[in-house]
């Protein structure tokens, strides 16, 4: 019978981090301004990014040797979820991902080079996927040659924040071992990037096509052979922890709308055909906000362990049903309103299908749980 | 630097929790050879009665149930702690429950916060020792979870109050001695539940009977009981009158585990994911467990993680920073989502068991004796009672999000 480990704290950084990024992106991030970025091209406001540099945000999960807070992941989760309950655009996840990276299996002069350039604000991106399977573990992106002449094969897809990255971490695979390759964005050719079309117009993606590039044997990071598997958690993690805070800005549209408009005389939340359901948001979002900070007090800067690798993924699969149920419903919910762009369910109900499949969708961790729970 | 944490045992309760253990492993009676119940809700029998009225002294005279009450009501005046860990090895080593549970968590608390100095000296020894049995008078036939509704009268009379009326689901109505009533003294009052009053009814009294309810599961555990010109002395009322409304929310803050206060001891055998998975284990198809197949997998899974959220609720819910946007949520939701996740999960069990699923307690091929049979019908009076998981719904619709009433 397996122990289960329930243990939840909340340090007093993290709640300073979670005051300062609610009362910066309610004023930041209006739905007036996410919607001005919409068909921006980089779907951020670069002052805005400049500002959360300022404040240290960048510099959150990297130690102070490298100019940053060294907070550890669990603080970014209050950030991310408040990020996420107001949309507010940044390669903050991405860049926070790419320090990770470094940190985990970078040289020290690696992360000389790298950390405190993240830390004050260049932006990372991670690239990981070959095709639409975010369980995949084979990279088909190549590496050929050996010691400092070294060149890549192979495109990524759905970089996040590859556009305004200046550094990617690319996952390849080099005699047959994996490795992860640092590779600038000035070493790109022209037309690397191909652009995509997303559901989610607050984000950012595109595909990126590393053949040619050359690097030498300092661009070479060591993973271990869990480093892979361990940004992939922790990026379910941030991803689920943005997806909690979007499903609690849904619930906050639903709320609003069943306490002021009218229908047959009375005011739509009396109705117990939508009070019903909505309580039901509520509580999903409940159990995923209980999984995100649960999997934030367990993580730290060394290995995952099971118990963090177990909390990890009931977080993701947990905050991303949550998501799509409250972005589902409340399109739904709004009636012929929800039906329109100007409503602002479509913001909830297309970024619920991003989230869903950054870092994998839930029946993927739930896969992943069976082997842990049940084996 | 933390600022709120799971506690980390002491080394006196960890000491502690040794010692009630290894009491709890040498004093558990034996199986007695007739169904134990799940709940309090399943006292059916004078058999059943006897042993956990036994085991509950038992209990009490160690020094195990209501160690944070005070020494002169029968407790022992320790931190709450110590009942906890109590209450945690009980569970885990599912011992036979604490059956009085009207006193221990509902009515007990209630008097030890706002009874007198001669209420509590009256009644909290007996609720612990189990001599006392009590039952409560909230729900009427025909509108059990609107109290506001409620019909049965208390007319003063000289030193008396005449009571006239029934109530329904009425937990071992038949074995107790005490009641706690809520009753109408002001059929005219402007507002319904100004009319309410409180009140601690002796059950033994000329003109109240109790009739027996038969349960969806085919046992006894609730009576209906009628009131007819039934005379209690006024001094049995709690508070004054046309305070009733606010001292049965009180006492339901005790029953939904919003406020502390309560005897301990366990109420209900926990029935938990470990006892699915392990019945997954046993069961084969296809030549080999169903804990191998995918889809009964993805369905478990999706099971832990909701037990899991269930857990940790309560530890987010204590930290203050994590919970502002709705303060009370986690405590009015506990019992929807609690209650909920038992009933659909004990429904897979039926589920999982395929033709024997059909099966029922007494036939000799049921799974498991058919403990999955009752635990799933059993459950619903986890989801009716108290304020059915619709009328929750509506508490949390309404009070937590602010959504209007119906």
């Amino acid at each position: 019978m397996r122990k289960t480990n329930l243990a939840m704290a909340f340090s007093y950084e993290q709640a300073m981090i979670l005051d300062s990024a609610k009362a910066f992106c309610s004023d930041k991030s209006t739905i007036a301004a996410v919607r001005n970025l919409l068909d921006g091209e980089t779907g951020f406001n670069p002052q805005v990014w400049q500002e959360m540099v300022a404040l240290g945000w960048t510099g959150i999960a990297i130690p102070e040797e490298y100019g940053g807070l060294n907070l550890g992941v669990g603080a970014l989760v209050p950030l991310a979820e408040t990020m996420g309950r107001h949309l507010l655009g940044t390669p903050l996840i991405s860049s926070a991902l790419t320090a990770q990276a470094i940190l985990r299996s970078g040289t020290e002069s690696q992360r000389a080079a790298w950390l405190p350039a993240l830390a004050d604000g260049a932006a990372g991106a991670l690239a990981l996927l070959d095709n639409e399977d975010w369980g995949g573990d084979f990279s088909g992106c190549t590496v050929s040659g050996s010691g400092d002449n070294l060149t890549l094969t192979g495109r990524k897809l759905m970089v996040a924040d590859g556009a305004v990255a200046d550094l990617f971490v690319v996952s390849a695979s080099h005699a047959g071992q994996p490795v992860l390759v640092l590779v600038e964005a000035k070493q790109l050719p022209a037309g690397a990037l191909e652009s995509k079309t997303l559901i989610d117009e607050t984000k950012r993606a595109c595909n990126v096509d590393f053949s040619g590039v050359t690097v030498t044997s300092s661009a070479l990071l060591t993973p271990s052979a869990s480093t892979l598997h361990e940004l992939r958690l922790i990026g379910a993690l941030l991803t689920a922890a943005e997806a909690t805070g979007t499903a609690a800005a849904a619930l906050d549209l639903i709320v609003s709308y069943l306490t002021t408009r009218v229908q047959f005389g009375r005011l739509i939340g009396s109705y117990q055909a939508l009070k019903h359901p909505t309580v039901e948001i509520l509580l999903q979002m409940d159990a995923a906000r209980s999984l995100i900070y649960h999997a934030a007090t367990l993580i730290g800067d060394g290995p995952i362990d099971s118990d963090t690798e177990i909390a990890c993924r009931m977080a993701k699969a947990q905050a991303t049903e949550a998501l799509l149920f409250a972005g589902d419903r409340a399109v739904q919910f709004h009636g012929g309103m929800g039906f329109t762009y100007d409503c602002d369910a479509q913001l909830y109900i297309r970024r619920a299908q991003w989230a869903q499949h950054q870092y994998g969708d839930a029946q993927h961790h739930r896969r992943k749980l069976a082997d842990l729970l049940l084996d | 630097m933390t600022i709120a944490n799971a506690p980390k045992e002491l080394p006196e309760h960890a000491e502690f929790r040794k010692e009630i253990a290894a009491w709890l492993r040498a004093n558990t009676p034996a199986d007695p050879g007739f169904l134990l119940p799940q709940t309090f809700m399943e006292v059916g029998s004078d058999q059943v009665l006897d042993f956990l009225r036994e085991w509950q002294f038992k209990v009490w005279s160690a020094g195990y149930l209501g160690m944070a009450w005070p020494k002169q009501y029968g407790g022992q005046g320790a931190a709450p702690i110590y009942q906890s860990i109590v209450d945690q090895e009980m569970k885990r080593l599912r011992v036979p429950i604490c059956f009085n549970v009207i006193g221990l968590g509902w009515a007990g608390p209630l008097i030890l916060d706002i009874g007198s100095d001669i209420e509590k000296e009256k009644y909290l020894k007996g609720i612990l020792n189990a001599d006392d049995i009590w039952a409560q008078g909230f729900s009427e036939p025909n509108h059990g979870s609107d109290l506001g509704s409620i019909q049965t009268r208390a007319e003063r009379d000289g030193d008396d109050y005449v009571i006239n009326g029934s109530k329904i689901w009425t937990t071992m109505g038949n074995y107790a001695k005490y009641m706690i009533l809520l009753a109408r003294t002001d059929p005219q009052a402007e507002r319904r539940y100004n009319g309410l009053s409180f009140f601690l009814a002796p059950m033994k009294t000329a003109g109240i009977t109790t009739q027996p309810i038969k349960k969806l599961t085919g046992e006894y555990g609730f009576t209906e009981t009628f009131f007819t010109d039934a005379r209690i002395p006024a001094n049995c009322i709690m508070g004054d009158e046309g305070q009733g409304w606010r001292i049965a929310m009180k006492t339901l803050q005790y029953e939904r585990g919003a406020e502390a206060g309560a005897a301990g001891g366990i109420s209900i055998l926990s029935i938990a994911m470990n006892d699915l998975l392990n019945m997954a284990q046993d069961i084969e198809r296809d030549g080999q467990p169903l804990l191998k197949d995918p889809i009964t997998r993805d369905n478990l899974v999706k099971f832990l993680i909701e037990e899991q959220a269930l857990y940790l609720a309560e530890q987010r819910g204590a930290i203050p920073a994590l919970t502002r946007d709705y303060p009370n949520s986690i405590a009015l939701s506990g019992k929807l989502r609690g209650t909920e996740f038992f009933r659909r999960m004990r429904q897979y069990a039926l589920t999982l068991q395929g033709a024997n699923g059909a099966l029922y307690v007494g036939d000799s091929e049921a799974t498991d004796g058919g403990f999955w049979q009752r635990a799933y019908l059993n459950n619903f009076s986890t989801t009716i009672g108290g304020g059915t998981s619709q009328v929750q719904a509506n508490i949390i619709g309404e009070h937590v999000l602010g959504l209007p009433k119906d």
